[in-house]
């Protein structure tokens, strides 16, 4: 069998740009110190950009399977390196300042982005467990570095221990469970596994594939797996944050997507239910736990959980009555909802950040007068709000009348029904983020100026920081 | 068709959103530049309005839905881009320009950064033409959708906050249980659209498929009985129906004056209008179990609503109750499933969506010149603020159903269909027609005639501009009164489509 290694090339020019990035960082003169952030941070944008222009333009029409089965390079493969490469380049776009001000070496931050973006990648086109497996462990390290790359700050330290420890045990529990399934059905390319599937129906293979749901579970931070999401978020760099909230989110679908189509079979019936009940506890705590928080960040956590609730609504929905995994709708609902949801978010992150950066604020409250400040900001942040509350004119409302649509026609009406009801609470939480940005920033005038009173008894009045610095 | 003809209803919806992308890029400090583009966008969606309803053909052979444009939008759903109006469709069309240009008018008097205010109205603006226009289920929803969510921002950052002597009422609070409940009632009204999809089983959200489905049996009575009530009661929520009116009046009261015309002008009318399009048209067996339920709570808006109007002494939040009250009417009219009370009822939407724009036109001008609106305050304002006055009597009575003036005829119209179908409900309607004209002429004498106190010496009275657009809410409600048969032969024709489910009429 011969093997045509171009079909591989995005992936081996990605990780070449990732090593690349981090060489540049080593190799530039101390003179240029203050380039450094700029020149690492561009060459990691461009060489993504030019990577996915050339799958575009290469691999459009292509259709093949390598290695009997382990890995795809396809239509929907394709659509998530777009994705990934789009969302990683947002990234790293909305990254350079804050990396600027924050970080001794932006090359290994850039780097990591970029292996974190090929994890995500080969995730979306494995065919195999212990593929899948590899390429999420890519992109879990490359989060684990990620996650806990400023240093000294207290919050970020215990994020990253949480992230780590617990996603340790999260990946230890999947290869367990693929261990299991290995064990049973002597294979562990997906569509080697339906057949067997269906004749070997024991306690091992369910425990197997509930160990599998486990570990992926952590990774979507669906319920009861996702104890960590709020602290990790919050203490993470915002840009990190917004990457977590996509990138791994996203790929996990994507693989499973690809698992259940292949694998799963006849027996999806049997998960149709616990995939339903599942997708209706993530959506209820996501929403109802988002209503009492006060920082953006943990509410954008919460915000992402029931979102993963929803696109769980689609993932239930796969099924036909027979327990075959046959809705095309409902997956191109689900990578519908999720291709909407990812820009979305990293919309709503990029305001968060141009926020933190120039008011160093994270609580909803020190959103006030954001519109007035800086409309542009106030403007695309209120546009992605609404549109992760489900309302036209924004993405978030096709998405979701499709995907519900599509699980209602599935028999999921019930499921539907919360998922709605669910969809109205949340407007409440986005809208009092949406409220602050609208107001008038009277509260905390007075706070401010006795502040700087002081300073200016002090004699330190050059110094003072501007009220409301920046450009905005 | 000629091209005109083709593209009249899709103009009516691309033109203010082409307004608010156009007004995104206008710099802010062009306030000169905005209001003519706001001003003139409202004038062109009059004529555009004027147009749809002239053309519309209300002979006894013309198609029921006319004017109709279909664009494929979504095929794996059966999602279609699909435009037409009908009899009730049409009028509305007409309400709405009126409207519209009038608040548009309004608008530029008094808002603080005209920009973005403009951008929203005209959000909102679109989304109702695009209401009243689409004949596809996901499309009227969309709208429908649109049509609510302009309104936070308009009221939270525009609107007005109001202090009673023992609570308080933020613009805040105003506008997030507005947006709250119109959203839970469209939730309601997402699920119903799903289940109508679902059950009729032919993968399109067409609604003239959906009733050719639905008159062959798709819907068996049981899953009306349950599905009409989701229907019924999310689109009465923006309707006002009693007991989910209550967003209405602190929502009214907390909006700027050209959002409170546009919102109890025309956007209540969606709610009433929704209950038409999909409640009658795809459910009529659901629609006949649930009608004399319907009929109940209207009449309930009616008292409920004159009797708390009576007691308010805030000018916005009697016009507010008010509206409730009428719109009680429009419910009562369409739970009638009479020819008569279903006319008057589209009529009675028409006349108050004219009459409360005027209302609270007037009102923003008393609360402009004497910065309250307190009725106690407020008195002898006649001798200082003539055609102000003239204007809020003018409105008062269509309000009291007087003869000669719009509300006459539309309310007299669903009394006679009340009456042929539940006397005692109607004759309870009629004692709140009685209570209307207890706190509006009460309210008159006390605001505008009898002593002046001094405050009020000095006051300035309505402006060129504001009297402009307070004229051209009065044509209408003139032109009903007096000549109403241009208007009731297009109603008929729509409402003659809409009773045939019910054993003619």
């Amino acid at each position: 069998m011969s093997i045509d290694f171009t079909l591989l090339l995005p992936e081996f020019l990605l990780a070449g740009l990732a090593f690349l990035v981090l060489g540049l960082d080593l190799a530039l003169p101390a003179r240029w110190e203050n380039k450094r952030n700029g020149l690492t941070g561009a060459t990691a944008a461009l060489g993504m950009l030019g990577v996915m222009l050339f799958a575009v333009f290469d691999l459009r029409d292509t259709h093949e399977v390598l290695y009997g089965g382990i890995y795809f390079v396809d239509r929907f493969s394709l659509l998530f390196k777009v994705v990934f490469l789009a969302a990683s380049i947002a990234v790293v776009l909305m990254s350079i300042d804050y990396v600027g001000r924050k970080m001794r070496h932006p090359g290994e931050y850039y780097a990591m982005i970029v292996f974190s973006a090929l994890g995500a990648v080969m995730m979306s086109a494995s065919g195999e467990l212990l593929t899948a497996y590899v390429a999420l462990e890519l992109l879990a390290f490359s989060l684990y570095v990620l996650v806990g790359l400023t240093r000294g700050d207290g919050r970020t330290a215990e994020a990253s221990a949480k992230y780590v420890l617990l996603g340790a045990l999260s990946s230890a529990v999947l290869l367990f469970g693929i261990a299991l399934l290995y064990g049973t059905l002597g294979a562990t390319v997906f569509r080697e596994i339906a057949g067997p599937l269906s004749q070997n129906d024991t306690a091992t293979t369910a425990l197997g594939f509930t160990m599998v749901a486990a570990g992926l579970g952590f990774k979507l931070a669906a319920v009861p797996f996702h104890m960590w999401t709020p602290d990790v978020y919050e203490g993470a760099p915002t840009p990190v944050t917004a990457h977590l909230s996509v990138l791994s989110k996203a790929a996990t679908f994507a693989l499973l997507l690809r698992f259940l189509a292949e694998a799963a079979g006849s027996s999806f019936g049997s998960w149709q239910l616990a995939l339903a009940i599942l997708a209706a506890l993530t959506i209820l705590v996501g929403t109802l736990v988002a209503l009492a928080q006060t920082n953006i960040k943990r509410l954008f956590a919460y915000s992402s959980i029931a979102q993963v609730g929803f696109v769980l609504v689609g993932v239930a929905a796969l099924g036909d009555a027979g327990g075959v995994v046959s809705n095309h709708a409902a997956a191109s609902a689900v990578v519908l909802h999720l291709v909407g949801y990812a820009f979305t978010n990293l919309a709503a992150f990029t305001a968060l950040i141009i926020v933190e950066t120039h008011a160093e604020r994270e609580e909803i409250t020190g959103y006030a007068g954001l519109a007035s400040r800086s409309p542009v900001t106030a403007m695309a942040l209120t546009a992605a709000l609404l549109s992760l509350a489900g309302l036209p004119i924004f993405a978030g409302f096709v998405t979701k009348f499709y995907l519900f649509t599509v699980a209602a026609e599935a028999g999921l009406l019930w499921l539907v029904v919360i998922a709605t009801i669910a969809s109205l609470v949340s407007l409440y939480y986005y809208l009092q983020v949406v409220k602050g940005a609208g107001r008038c920033p009277a509260p905390r005038a007075p706070e401010q100026s006795h502040a700087a009173d002081a300073l200016r008894g002090h004699g330190v009045r050059g110094r003072l920081p501007r009220p409301h610095p920046g450009r905005d | 068709m000629s091209w005109a003809d083709r593209h009249a209803l899709e103009a009516l919806i691309y033109l203010p959103m082409l307004t608010a992308a156009v007004l995104v890029l206008t710099p802010p400090g062009a306030r000169r530049t905005i209001h003519a583009i706001g001003v003139g966008t409202g004038l062109l969606l009059l004529i555009g309005s004027i147009y749809v309803f002239w053309v519309f053909d209300h002979g006894a052979g013309a198609a029921t839905f006319q004017l109709t444009r279909v664009y494929p939008w979504v095929e794996q759903l059966g999602i279609d881009f699909r435009l037409g109006v009908d009899g009730v469709g049409a009028l509305m069309v007409l309400l709405t320009g009126i409207v519209s240009f009038t608040a548009a008018i309004i608008a530029t008097t008094a808002e603080r950064e005209p920009k973005p205010y403009y951008t929203l109205l005209y959000l909102l603006i679109a989304g109702v033409y695009g209401t009243f226009v689409s004949i596809d289920l996901f499309f009227l929803f969309f709208f429908y959708e649109l049509a609510v969510v302009p309104m936070y921002l308009l009221i939270a950052v525009w609107g007005s906050s109001s202090k009673f002597a023992d609570f308080a009422r933020t613009k805040e609070y105003g506008a997030m249980k507005l947006v709250l409940m119109l959203v839970a009632g469209s939730v309601l009204v997402w699920i119903a659209i799903i289940a109508i999809y679902v059950e009729a089983g032919i993968g399109s959200f067409d609604i003239l498929a959906l009733q050719a489905a639905s008159y062959d049996g798709a819907f068996s009575d049981g899953f009306q009985r349950v599905v009409f009530p989701l229907a019924m009661i999310g689109f009465g929520v923006l309707a006002g129906l009693w007991p989910f009116h209550t967003w209405s009046p602190d929502g009214h009261v907390a909006a700027p004056t050209s959002v409170s015309m546009l919102h109890a002008g025309v956007l209540m009318k969606l709610g009433a209008f929704g209950i038409i399009r999909v409640g009658m048209t795809l459910l009529p067996s659901g629609m006949e179990d649930w009608a004399l339920i319907l009929f109940v709570l209207a009449t309930a808006n009616v008292i409920y609503g004159a009797i708390s109007a009576m007691a308010q002494t805030d000018l916005k939040y009697v016009v507010g109750y008010s509206s409730v009250s009428h719109m009680g009417y429009v419910l009562m009219g369409i739970a009638t499933m009479d020819a008569l009370g279903l006319t008057g009822a589209t009529l009675q939407m028409f006349s108050h969506g004219v009459m409360t724009a005027l209302f609270f036109a007037v009102v923003g001008v008393i609360y402009d010149r004497a910065h309250t609106r307190d009725t106690l305050a407020l008195n002898g304002l006649a001798s200082r603020m003539r055609v102000t006055t003239a204007l809020f009597v003018i409105a008062g009575l269509t309000s009291l159903g007087l003869p000669g003036l719009s509300g006459f005829i539309s309310e007299l119209l669903v009394f006679i269909g009340a009456f042929r179908t539940q006397p005692i409900l109607g004759a309870l309607g009629v004692v709140g027609a009685a209570i209307t004209a207890v706190y509006i002429l009460r309210l008159i004498a006390r605001v505008f005639f009898g002593p002046r106190s001094r405050d009020w010496n000095a006051l300035p009275d309505i402006s060129a501009r504001e009297g402009f657009a307070a004229g051209v809410l009065v044509v209408p409600i003139v032109l009903v009164g007096v000549y109403p048969q241009p208007f009731l032969r297009v109603i008929d024709s729509g409402v003659t489509a809409l009773l045939r489910p019910f054993g003619g009429a």
